[in-house]
């Protein structure tokens, strides 16, 4: 099973609205839906859940404070300012390293595992998902896109899929980064602002750094022609080939509102758009 | 002063929009200053066009391990909670990715066999614009961690000023860093069912860290109004609706923040500030005690960079280089 991977460095540019539009033109695939902290990939679907369970991020240092006798030895060695002067341990701080555990003299510290998101797989109209959630005030994000990659190469074996499709989060950090390792493809998907510009260029550097074949589409690109352009003109110079355009359509939005896909819209012009960019990718794929 | 955090769980619902106008909108009554926290994607300077002055670098610290002294014990391997040392071999493999530079493998080493290299995650970039104070982060290219970066930066922060922290989109780590303390989080969605969906998230995160929330409904008149029904239930304000407008979306677009342009949405942001202020968003209680919800904000008064970043002496560039200096390839 080969995958491409939707990213855009800049939030909000169409990622999962191109990577369900994929979702329906595509088959013999599997759904992953990697943008944990905001996953959307499951609106435009009607997921029966298959099988589900907790993710366990990271740990967390809890003390028992009839034992602390307020050495201050967890202090000295916290990098984290997660212990105050008070020697109580802040939870948003708290990395889950151990350390202060390990110097502790008297063992009031230990680290206690917690629930941080939770998993699941389902059937969908559109093929089996994957997908994740993590929980409010969580972290670990990185850890729990690697754990629903997991989960989707297992559906791709077990349903003998051909294709992974994989909605990434923006940004260029570590959920980026974990969802970017394996990836056959990306697709990079910007808007003709000077902020989808900026975005792209370290995105693409992301991608490139770790190696990875990247294709470029502009979204609502008639917004502004002239920023158009010039993104179009860095792809060239950048040798990054451009599988097509999106006009702006508001029929996106209006499937979106009923949880379906611009290309199940016969009259709407971004779906017609995303179909062409579809055929595109299936012929450059084949060499990836 | 108060500190306002603009964040959002989806992306490219206009943070960035809300945090630069607001900034200009303001400017000539309160001191105002400027924190792009978005070190993965900083957006603010395209709008403000700031003239930096200082440059400094994020370091978080790297083990390395001495083969010499290394006797392959996998003492560090068993230490580490994030799998980030492994011993292959005779080899001890450090992944930079997964290391959060916590200094535990360094401490459980029976042979001294593992120092600690400082490794350069982003750098802070600091100056002024528009008449204000501004910084920015900027994660390099290639690295994972965005904390760090944020958390240097937040150290920076001035209490005499209003602070305006543009947020990073999402609700893990660094949107949790960047939100952490401040006094208001200003969460920018749009009418749609994505926006609405990443809306309850970034409700979450506010609320588990005890910060109060105001919602700012951008592109309004796309999509449908539960994102409207949601904040009704939840007793949640909505001190600014934005239209969507293809002129606003093409000023956006070439970089014009919206009150340079059109001057009649000051009055707007300003109201959206006194609105905040009088209402303290959600859990009106807090205004009372100065919006400091119980509890919070203490680390204020610390001063420190993380000890795990740790801070090389700033260079000054002049005035003249723009905002990408450091910026890495």
């Amino acid at each position: 099973m080969k995958s491409v991977l939707f990213l855009s460095g800049k939030g909000g540019t169409g990622k999962t609205s191109l990577a369900g539009a994929f979702a329906f033109l595509a088959k013999e695939k599997i759904l992953a839906d990697c943008d944990v902290d905001a996953a959307n990939l499951h609106l435009l679907l009607d997921p029966k859940i298959t099988s589900e369970g907790n993710f366990q991020g990271i740990k967390l240092a809890v003390k028992d404070d009839e034992k602390c006798t307020s050495c201050g030895k967890c202090r000295e060695v916290c990098r984290f300012q997660a212990i105050d002067e008070d020697f109580t341990i802040d939870s948003y701080m708290c990395e889950g390293c151990g350390a202060c555990a390990y110097v502790c003299p008297v063992e009031a510290i230990t680290l206690s595992p917690r629930v941080s998101g939770h998993w699941y797989t389902a059937e969908t109209q559109l093929g089996p998902l994957a997908s994740a959630e993590l929980y409010p005030g969580e972290e670990t994000s990185g850890k729990l896109v690697m754990l629903v990659k997991q989960k989707a190469y297992e559906l791709g074996k077990e349903k003998n899929a051909k294709l992974l499709l994989i909605d990434g989060s923006p940004g260029i950090g570590c959920p980026v980064i974990a969802s970017a390792s394996g990836a056959n493809l990306v697709i990079l998907v910007t808007e003709p602002s000077l902020s989808g510009l900026h975005d792209l260029k370290r995105i693409l550097g992301v991608v490139r750094h770790f190696g990875i074949a990247a294709y470029l589409v502009i979204n609502k690109a008639d917004i502004n022609e002239k920023v158009s352009e010039k993104i179009e003109a860095f792809a060239a110079q950048e040798q990054l080939p451009v599988l097509g355009r999106i006009p702006y359509d508001r029929k996106v939005t209006e499937m979106m509102v009923v949880g379906k896909s611009a290309v199940e819209d016969e009259e709407s012009l971004a779906g017609a758009a995303m179909s062409k960019i579809f055929e595109r990718f299936t012929e450059v794929f084949r060499d990836h | 002063m108060i500190r306002i955090a603009i964040a959002s769980g989806k992306g490219g619902t206009g943070k960035t929009t809300i945090a630069v106008n607001l900034a200009l909108s303001l400017v000539e009554r309160e001191p105002v200053q400027f924190i792009d926290c978005d070190v993965e994607e900083p957006n603010a300077h395209i709008f403000l066009k700031p003239r930096i002055k200082q440059v400094r670098s994020v370091k978080k610290l790297l083990p390395q391990v001495d083969e010499q002294l290394c006797n392959q014990c996998g003492e560090c391997a068993k230490a580490c909670e994030f799998n980030a040392i492994a011993v292959i071999g005779k080899k001890v493999l450090v992944y930079n990715d997964l290391c959060h530079g916590c200094g535990l493998c360094k401490m459980v080493c029976p042979t001294g066999a593992i120092h600690e290299i400082p490794h350069e995650l982003g750098v802070i970039e600091a100056g002024e614009a528009r008449g204000f104070p501004f910084a920015q982060g900027l994660l390099n290219v290639g690295e994972a961690m965005a904390t760090p970066i944020i958390h240097a930066l937040k150290d920076d922060i001035d209490q005499q000023y209003l602070t305006i922290i543009d947020a990073p989109p999402g609700t893990g780590c660094p949107t949790i860093a960047a939100l952490y303390g401040a006094d208001i989080a200003l969460l920018v969605t749009e009418p749609t069912p994505f926006g609405l969906h990443d809306l309850k998230a970034a409700v979450g995160v506010a609320r588990s860290l005890g910060v109060p929330i105001a919602v700012v409904i951008n592109r309004n008149g796309i999509g449908d109004d539960r994102v409207e029904r949601y904040c009704e239930q939840e007793g949640l304000s909505i001190p600014l609706r934005i239209p969507f407008d293809r002129e606003i979306a093409a000023l956006y677009s070439e970089g014009t923040p919206l009150v340079d342009a059109l001057p009649a949405w000051k009055e707007r942001f300003i109201h959206l500030y006194h609105e905040i202020i009088s209402q303290g968003g959600e859990g009106a209680t807090s205004v009372a005690s100065g919006f400091m919800p119980d509890g919070l904000n203490k680390r204020r008064t610390q001063g420190a960079t993380l000890s795990a970043a740790v801070d090389v002496p700033a260079v000054d560039i002049g005035p003249n280089e723009g905002p990408k200096k450091g910026e890495a390839g």
